[in-house]
């Protein structure tokens, strides 16, 4: 435990390499995580390379816009898992939330009532796993598979047809494009409010999960739940806190996704699980728990949306294969954390 | 029968872990039936002979979810998990009619069963893919199989082209939807699979060193039982089961959906298992109890449909049954219960050590 605490701040005013070099030895699990960046910076360059247009703000600002709520999925993602748990109703949960709030604001409801409810509504769900997960000692993933499939039902008793927002509802305001920068022809660095959402989660779930108690008691529940407990830290409420934040902040990714889509269907964010599962597993986050970043989650969300970026471009790669090879890369650092901790061990 | 006879064969029965199963489906029955009076008819079809009616039509329906509830019951034994069994039948089934749309022989026996055995051989493999990963890797078994759930759709996908491919062939069409002796072929052929696996499991040591090691493995592996081969053999069997399901669920319409294929059956196949008395924990299972379990769910679909509630809304009412089923197996309700029973009758001792027994 102590490595990790001393990882983000040891080396300050080092050598790049050798701070590397002195962070892999102090924490092997770290490995990932580089290996993570590496391979980002691996894709933009080879897409440059490859394909031209890939190191540009348009691209770029895209890539954000259009990721969104995969990272804020992913962050959320990280506090589960670092618990030792995983939560698979993230997908199920987006689907719930969009079609009701969608739903709500035909009904002429006050916009900002709807975001609240549509997060509330997360945040339920994820009481309820959390709740049978920490009190009936049920296995999280099946509590959350549950939950996924309740979500996902509940979803389709509302409607089974995609639900317009309307094209005058405030809440399109959150993708509403802002320009920073005014690039030449269509080159323009260009932001939108739910990205600078999405960027805030990042910055307040860094701040909880490393700087906060909170964020320490979340990571002696994944190195050691008896310890944990032992040594008084407050297990139960954490534990079931992780999966609430985890549900809220599907709920906020419902409200950016549908933003930005408009509209919202029963059938909306089926696999997304598996997004946020690989997004936060090949930012470093292990398994197993006790171990991850959310700035490493956070670079897996855009590895695998530049993946998509990059099999578009490319047009040889049947658009069937991204699942495929989603599950290939998750299955590939999943064997990587495996090799990594077994030999620590 | 003597009274005390019959009342000892009453409570054998209630201590069954299916029992409850069974009076759910007589209540869902009777809910339909008040409903409609004439819900439980069966009439013989004056034409060829074949059964009619909604009874029919819910062993026809059950038939896919027992297969992949008996692999299902075999995996959860050993302490594990598989949550690919939806995607496998997919991908099952898109093989199958990809073959079947290539060989383009409608009639020809060989080519449905070439079809059917090249489907049954791929999901094979796939099983033998997540036992790999399982055993021999070291994976949790829900992230093993996860990755292969969520893949395996576009494994699918990428075998059919992205389409949904129909083809026709009658020897095919007949495992989903022929008769034999005015009985569905599908729901005969699910009742002989289930006799035979539990035949093999039950009649030699397999069951019980599968238990053994879903209860407790450092303990079985000291006893000499090599887990390694036996969780692989656990994983193909659910591979290859979920193939057959695949293959009596495709075969009724002759089309495979990608999408829809399977969709959410890992629900039902854990719930069957659930409802058949074993525990998500490992250890215990029992087919019989799978196979009521799937005969329930058949029941609650069908029932749900008949209600008038859309079918893609199921899910949630299976969801709610499986976390009360999950409330009840916990720890914490169950000594709840046994508290106030305690309360109540003034000499419980007996049943609590009797429970303990069968525990």
């Amino acid at each position: 435990m102590s490595a990790i605490a001393a990882a983000p701040v040891q080396g300050k005013g080092a050598g790049i390499a050798d701070r590397l070099r002195r962070l892999i030895t102090a924490n092997p699990s770290a490995v990932p995580t580089i290996a993570s960046v590496i391979i980002f910076v691996g894709m933009i360059v080879y897409g440059e390379v490859a394909y031209g247009r890939i190191v540009q703000a348009s691209t770029l600002s895209n890539l954000l816009i259009n990721n969104a709520h995969v990272i804020v999925l992913a962050v959320a993602m990280t506090f589960v898992i670092i618990t030792g748990g995983i939560d698979l109703s993230v997908g199920s949960i987006i689907a719930f939330s969009s079609v009701a709030g969608v739903m709500l604001s035909n009904a002429g409801w006050n916009p900002i009532a709807v975001v609240v409810l549509m997060i509330v509504f997360g945040a339920l769900f994820g009481l309820v796993s959390g709740i049978l997960i920490r009190y009936f000692n049920v296995q999280p993933f099946i509590a959350t598979l549950a939950m996924m499939f309740l979500g996902r039902g509940l979803a389709s008793l509302l409607s089974t047809k995609p639900e317009q927002l309307p094209s005058d509802s405030p809440i399109r305001l959150l993708s509403e494009k802002i320009k920073i920068i005014d690039g030449p022809k269509v080159n323009d660095l260009v932001i939108t409010p739910a990205v600078i959402i999405a960027i805030l989660v990042v910055l307040a779930a860094f701040f909880v999960l490393h700087r906060t108690r909170t964020g320490r008691t979340v990571y002696a529940i994944g190195g050691s739940e008896n310890s944990a407990l032992l040594m008084g830290l407050s297990v139960h409420r954490t534990k079931v806190l992780v999966y609430v934040i985890s549900g809220a902040l599907s709920g906020l990714a419902a409200v950016l996704y549908t933003s930005r889509l408009g509209t919202a269907q029963n059938i909306t964010g089926i696999g997304w699980e598996l997004d946020a599962i690989a997004a936060a597993v090949i930012g470093g986050t292990v398994l197993t728990g006790a171990y991850g970043y959310v700035l490493g989650s956070v670079v897996g969300a855009l590895v695998l949306g530049l993946m998509t970026v990059l099999i578009t471009r490319d047009g040889g790669i049947p658009p069937e294969m991204t699942t495929i090879i989603t599950g290939g890369i998750l299955l590939v650092f999943v064997l990587l954390q495996r090799a990594v901790t077994r030999k620590r061990e | 029968m003597s009274a005390p006879a019959r009342a000892s064969v009453w409570r054998d029965l209630i201590h069954k872990p299916f029992f409850w199963g069974i009076v759910a489906i007589v209540a869902l029955l009777a809910l339909n039936v008040i409903k409609d009076p004439t819900y439980l008819a069966i009439s013989i079809n004056p034409n060829n002979g074949n059964l009619v009616g909604n009874l029919i039509d819910i062993l026809r329906q059950a038939a896919p979810v027992m297969m992949i509830a008996i692999g299902m019951s075999l995996v959860i034994a050993t302490g594990g998990i598989d949550l690919s069994v939806g995607s496998l039948m997919a991908v099952s089934g898109a093989v199958s009619m990809e073959f079947l749309a290539a060989a383009g022989d409608s009639s020809s026996l060989g080519v449905a069963l070439a079809a059917v055995g090249l489907s049954l051989l791929i999901t094979g493999i796939l099983g033998a893919v997540n036992g790999v990963l399982v055993a021999y890797v070291g994976l949790q078994p829900f992230i093993a199989t996860l990755v292969l759930m969520l893949a395996g759709r576009g494994v699918a996908k990428v075998i059919t082209g992205g389409q949904n491919t129909a083809a026709s062939s009658d020897p095919y069409r007949w495992i989903a939807n022929g008769f034999l002796v005015g009985i569905p072929v599908v729901f005969i052929l699910a009742v002989l699979i289930v006799v035979v696996v539990s035949w093999v499991v039950r009649r030699s040591a397999l069951g019980l060193m599968i238990e053994a090691i879903g209860i407790n493995p450092k303990a079985s592996r000291m006893a000499g039982i090599k887990p390694k081969g036996l969780l692989l053999t656990a994983y193909i069997l659910s591979g290859i089961l979920a193939g057959i399901a695949g293959v009596m669920s495709v075969g009724s319409v002759m089309t495979v959906d990608i999408s829809r294929t399977g969709y959410q059956l890992e629900l039902d196949a854990i719930l069957a298992v659930v409802i058949g008395g074993a525990s998500l924990a490992g250890g215990k299972f029992s087919l019989s109890g799978a196979f009521v379990g799937a005969l329930l769910i058949a029941t609650l679909d069908k029932t749900v449909l008949f209600l008038g509630v859309s079918s893609s809304a199921t899910p949630a009412f299976k969801a709610i049954v499986i976390v009360a089923i999950c409330l009840l197996q916990s720890e914490r309700v169950r000594s709840w219960f046994q508290r106030r029973r305690r309360t109540q009758a003034p000499a419980p001792r007996v049943e609590i050590v009797k429970e303990e027994a069968a525990a």
